[in-house]
């Protein structure tokens, strides 16, 4: 409990999907364009979840024409409209830097195989 | 001199979101009801002030002279008493509160408080000093400052010359801070960007001195 609570409440947003690294998500990003807004989507994988509270920020990587994209949002950001899970990742680690190094079939994650 | 003023509690700093989805970081300040203790005026003390004070105190806490003061203002005790220094007092009464609603968002203000010590600070931490080589034979001088001054003349170091000493623990006043929401209700005024001061430190807030005129 930090004394800050009182104000971080009101900045947190509900409706967050659990997701860790190794996910895959489609994040439904606001964007204004002039007086026009409208909804873009960036999908890739979670690379790294880190901080807490309101300053809590992820990072998703994608391929974009060959091109390594990553971009990272404020967990609570007013900017991102939905959160989507599109698969479960199986990973062994917190932070999937590696994914940086390897491209083609390497850069795929394994996805999460469902226990019953 | 300053139009309105009062003193709060730094509380921590956080972010908020603005109405273009962007954070903002801020200083949460507690500013609870203070109330007027004494009014200072220039006939009577020379100067004119607000002395006032905010919070509660046990009465088993205060020295009888403050109790007594309390009295004869016929305020209740509060933590501390605080004058805040005013251009003109003549619409205060002793008795009357101060609140957060003092202040609006978008405004600009003055925050003034006694800066977090470091204790005696050598030359690289208290004036930015570049030290000296970390190789090349140093010996032992890595963070001195090197020469003071010149040989026979004038055969002493000048006065005022940036040296090591104490750091910190000084009033410190940060200009033109702008008031992101000021919340009476909840007793919290809501600075753009940092305040000087340890959480939990008393701090004086004044209208800005110093605004930009036109634009």
């Amino acid at each position: 409990m930090n004394a800050t609570d009182v104000i971080d409440r009101d900045s947190l947003r509900e409706g967050i999907p659990d997701f860790v690294p190794g996910d895959t998500l489609k994040v439904h990003v606001r964007v204004v364009e002039g007086t026009r807004e409208r909804v873009q989507v960036f999908q890739g994988v979670v690379i790294r979840r880190q901080g807490s509270g309101v300053r809590e920020t992820f990072t998703v990587r994608k391929v974009s024409f060959g091109v390594g994209v990553e971009r990272t949002f404020p967990v609570h950001s007013p900017v991102i409209a939905t959160i989507e899970v599109v698969t479960r990742g199986d990973v062994r680690r917190a932070k999937l830097y590696y994914l940086r190094d390897r491209i083609g079939k390497a850069a795929k994650v394994k996805e999460k195989r469902a226990t019953s | 001199m300053a139009a309105k003023a009062i003193v709060g509690e730094k509380i921590g700093m956080t972010q908020v979101w603005d109405d273009q989805n962007r954070v903002v970081p801020v200083t949460v300040v507690k500013v609870s009801a203070a109330r007027v203790v004494s009014v200072k005026t220039p006939d009577k003390d020379g100067y004119s002030a607000l002395q006032v004070t905010y919070g509660m105190a046990k009465p088993s806490r205060l020295s009888q002279p403050e109790a007594g003061h309390f009295a004869a203002a016929g305020v209740e005790p509060g933590k501390r008493l605080v004058e805040l220094r005013l251009a003109d007092v003549s619409e205060y009464a002793v008795g009357q509160e101060l609140d957060a609603s003092l202040f609006e968002a978008g405004q600009k203000v003055d925050v003034s408080a006694v800066s977090k010590g470091r204790g005696f600070a050598g030359g690289m931490k208290r004036h930015n000093f570049k030290g000296q080589g970390a190789s090349h034979g140093n010996h032992k001088k890595h963070r001195a400052p090197g020469s003071v001054g010149a040989c026979a003349t004038p055969a002493r170091v000048f006065k005022g010359t940036r040296m090591a000493g104490q750091l910190g623990a000084q009033r410190v006043t940060t200009l033109n801070l702008s008031v992101v929401q000021a919340d009476p209700e909840r007793q919290l005024l809501l600075l753009r960007g940092a305040v000087p001061g340890p959480n939990g430190g008393v701090v004086v807030i004044r209208d800005a001195a110093k605004v930009k005129k036109g634009r």
